[in-house]
């Protein structure tokens, strides 16, 4: 049996996690203060999602990664500098809106048509890779929709572990509440995983795969179709930060067992 | 008017989880808030026991899909489920959990009924004769109040946001709805929990304990104190039954490899790319950053901190004491004294 994957990463990206964010109106809804000057990364759980394929396909001869990113282009190259450097991928981009603000339903309609038009894709042997949500939007429904537009129903969330059989079945465990985890086996692909954090750290910068990788990335920009990605339908009476801000009460210069009793008396309060 | 739809699974034990009963108190809010009424749709192995548990709650329709291929928390069975249900109660708004099981599954069944899906909602009211939720973007650090054309609209619902739905039981008149057979390829094979000794997420828990890299760095002797922070950390959660969250910091020393806190995992994680739990009370011990990392007790009521710097941005305008002090001498007293 071949255990050779085609692994399909959907990834965008999201602000710099230390950057300040400032909400604003604009044209078409709401958005970012200064969104196409903020520093972007590959979104975080994405990222767990695209090293995982990466260690999957090392292990799998036979197959390969794709990365399809929405974004706007000149985001996607300047992110891409580094992620490049990261793991072996091939690179499809989808030219449109990046922000937290637009429709996953929408978003899924573009990275189900780019990944129709994968050449040489063979939905077989499909293994649907994202975060389990993203870092802007965050609401965890857009690989879900992903899949069902590509007739994938062998769906998984909150995944941190991937284990291939020697049969090629597929042991998953999904996070659940509480800290548990639900083990499931699907027969094989095509799956669909939304990835958790994984069990993978971020691997070290390796210059030779940026290099092999920018070879693609290139051209991949050059030939990125346009996505019309938006929230259609949707209202947003009001986007703000939260006002809230405390009257901290600072406690120094005291015993450790005032404080200690202070804690105590708080907890049982 | 809108008809609403309040969505739930039942447990393995068939009852209602917490969340879910905690959903129903949403659909109803919203329900009155609208002055319309609305249905409700069970469904798992067998979801009579759950359906007369909350059969005073005021649904005018209680509609059920039972069966043994729905016991499990699976994809494919669990939208077919979902889709059907839907269809059979005519729903515009469903308002459900946003469990794993309903977050997993409810994305697809709105995708096939040609829905959307407001996920992670933490409010939900009337408005002008409109629904309006509340949910927040950019990992909770700004949130937008929606509203939308499109139905049927999927509305999950986070944990701790309405209270838990506690009415009289009674005896619950339900209708079958069939679902056609599903193919799978999926089994589930088993749910791995820890030991109830070594358990320390509790999501019910009155307190979260928030544990910072610093306990991991040397203290005043120049030495770290390594395993007497993991005594002192995880004698005070088994002691005071608190949940126990840590920074990203503190993970990912762990996660790669160190033989730092080996109890401590991903799941912990609280903060950009963690957990935003909800709990009463929280307690943050040697934890140290700006905005972007006190995310993780954004939903926290009561927030107390210990930690050695008076200006820690985790603290200052966040919580509302903050002890300056060595936290090891003030947790080994706290854990004394609450022995």
């Amino acid at each position: 049996m071949s255990t050779g994957f085609h692994i399909v990463v959907c990834g965008g990206i999201v602000p710099d996690p230390l950057q300040t964010l400032e909400p604003v109106s604009t044209p078409a809804g709401p958005g970012l203060k200064n969104e196409m000057m903020l520093p972007a990364i590959l979104d975080p759980w994405a990222s767990h999602a695209l090293f995982e394929a990466a260690h999957l396909a090392k292990g799998a001869p036979g197959s390969k990664v794709w990365l399809v990113s929405l974004g706007p282009k000149a985001k996607l190259q300047q992110v891409m500098m580094s992620v490049a450097q990261k793991a072996p991928f091939e690179l499809v981009v989808c030219d449109g809106p990046a922000g937290g603000f637009t429709e996953s339903a929408e978003v899924a309609g573009a990275l189900a048509a780019a990944i129709e038009a994968i050449p040489g894709l063979d939905k077989t042997k499909l293994l649907l890779f994202g975060g389990w949500q993203s870092a802007s939007r965050g609401t965890g429904t857009t690989m879900q929709m992903v899949g069902e537009r590509l007739g994938v129903t062998e769906q998984f969330q909150g995944v941190d572990r991937l284990t291939v059989g020697a049969d090629g079945s597929l042991e998953i465990m999904e996070r659940v509440e509480g800290g548990a985890y639900q083990v499931s086996v699907c027969q094989g692909p095509p799956a669909v995983l939304g990835w958790a954090t994984g069990e993978l750290p971020e691997p070290p910068n390796n210059p030779q795969v940026g290099m092999q990788n920018m070879r693609l990335i290139m051209p991949a920009l050059q030939k990125a179709r346009p996505a019309k990605v938006g929230a259609d339908g949707v209202t947003f009476a009001a986007v703000e930060l939260p006002k809230q801000r405390r009257e901290t009460r600072i406690v120094k210069d005291t015993p450790a067992e005032d404080i200690a009793r202070e804690i105590v008396a708080w907890i049982g309060g | 008017m809108e008809k609403i739809l309040f969505l739930a699974h039942t447990e393995a034990d068939g009852s209602l989880s917490r969340a879910c009963l905690e959903a129903l108190s949403a659909a109803k809010t919203l329900a009155e808030g609208l002055g319309a009424g609305f249905d409700a749709a069970l469904f798992g192995a067998d979801v009579a026991a759950a359906a007369n548990a909350v059969a005073g709650c005021g649904a005018g329709t209680f509609f059920c899909v039972s069966g043994q291929a729905f016991a499990q928390a699976r994809y494919a069975t669990d939208a077919a489920a979902i889709t059907a249900l839907c269809q059979a109660a005519g729903a515009a708004i469903v308002v459900c959990a946003d469990d794993s099981r309903l977050s997993r599954a409810v994305p697809g069944a709105a995708h096939r009924l040609d829905g959307r899906v407001d996920a992670h909602v933490t409010a939900l009211a009337a408005k002008d004769g409109a629904a309006f939720v509340q949910r927040w973007h950019y990992r909770q650090r700004m949130y937008a109040e929606v509203t939308r054309t499109q139905r049927p609209w999927f509305v999950t619902v986070s944990g701790g946001v309405f209270p838990a739905y506690d009415g009289a039981p009674g005896q619950a008149t339900v209708q079958a709805v069939a679902v056609a057979e599903v193919a799978t390829r999926t089994t589930v094979k088993a749910i791995l929990a820890p030991a109830a000794d070594e358990q320390t997420i509790r999501p019910d828990a009155a307190l979260l304990f928030v544990a910072g890299a610093g306990w991991t760095k040397k203290q005043a002797d120049g030495q770290p104190h390594t395993p007497e922070a993991a005594e002192l950390i995880l004698g005070f959660t088994t002691k005071a039954q608190a949940s126990l969250g840590s920074s990203k910091s503190l993970v990912d020393m762990s996660g790669e490899g160190q033989t730092v806190l080996p109890f401590l995992t991903h799941l912990h994680q609280v903060g950009q790319t963690g957990a935003t739990p909800r709990h009463p009370k929280g307690l943050a011990t040697c934890c140290h950053g700006e905005e972007p990392h006190v995310v993780g007790w954004r939903f926290i009521g009561e927030r107390r901190a210990v930690n050695l710097d008076a200006n820690c941005g985790w603290a200052q305008g966040k919580c509302d004491v903050l002890y300056v002090a060595d936290a090891f001498a003030v947790m080994r007293l706290v854990n004394a004294m609450i022995g």
